[in-house]
């Protein structure tokens, strides 16, 4: 079966939507990401879809519950690369991604997830370790 | 020169809306349309056709370039056979859905695009047909 690949760089894990998502591969990149969350213990997913020329609410949906689904499992999603037209299209569908944080590309996504992270409480603190 | 372009494409799975938004976008930007607007139409495609695969379980698109005197665009006509829509309006509200999703689709498809006509019969199909202007 087709798959999107994920890579795992550091603490995070990239995603390059390279292909048209058909709904299908949408739900099956939802289930792999959040698996591999859960085995890597990432704390950071950057989803790159510079390659999209189409967002629709389906796909919208699908980028919300990553979102969701690694926000529980304390990992944070941005979303990078989206053409201004899919931007202008989401907006007036009604989509806005709520909840979902984006950036220009993947160099400033990366820097924002390194913010955030080092925003955190220290992951090495022995506090929850009991 | 208007061209004369006319196709029809079946929507008979998730595949086809692949194609169907390519091939859509193809002819959009074969008569000149920006990208901004190829882009609201083939999601206003994508919305519609996955309806009609969701709930009609496929049908038919037929594409058509459209003059209308010095308005140059693409029409765009889904047809199925499906169980049709009981009650319109609803249909057209946001949030209203009687699948799992969003409710976005059709509400969402009419604002992406210039025309939109929405004709439904119970136990017979539904008929959408849209219009998007080149410059629109």
């Amino acid at each position: 079966m087709e798959r999107i690949p994920i890579l795992k760089m550091g603490r995070f894990l990239l995603v390059t939507i390279q292909v048209d998502l058909y709904d299908r591969l949408a739900l099956t990149l939802e289930e792999d990401l959040v698996q591999m969350v859960y085995d890597t213990g990432a704390s950071g997913v950057l989803i790159d879809i510079s390659a999209l020329s189409i967002v629709d609410s389906f796909m919208g949906r699908i980028i919300g519950n990553i979102a969701g689904m690694s926000s529980i499992m304390d990992a944070e999603t941005v979303v990078v690369g989206m053409q201004p037209a899919v931007a202008i299209t989401l907006i007036e569908l009604g989509l806005p991604l709520a909840g979902v944080h984006t950036a220009l590309n993947v160099e400033r996504g990366m820097a924002l997830l390194e913010s955030r992270m080092s925003a955190r409480p220290d992951d090495t603190s022995d506090a929850d370790d009991d | 020169m208007p061209m004369t372009i006319k196709e029809n494409m079946a929507i008979q799975q998730e595949r086809d809306l692949v194609y169907c938004r390519n091939r859509v976008k193809e002819i959009a930007a074969k008569i000149g349309m920006g990208i901004v607007n190829q882009t609201k139409l083939i999601t206003a495609t994508s919305e519609i056709a996955r309806n009609m695969l969701r709930y009609a379980g496929g049908g038919n698109v037929k594409v058509e370039v459209i003059t209308r005197g010095k308005l140059e665009g693409l029409q765009l006509v889904f047809e199925d056979s499906g169980p049709g829509i009981p009650d319109i309006n609803k249909a057209m509200q946001d949030g209203f859905t009687t699948g799992n999703t969003l409710g976005l689709g059709l509400p969402g498809a009419k604002r992406l695009v210039n025309e939109f006509a929405i004709q439904s019969v119970v136990g017979k199909g539904t008929t959408v047909k849209i219009l998007k202007w080149k410059n629109g």
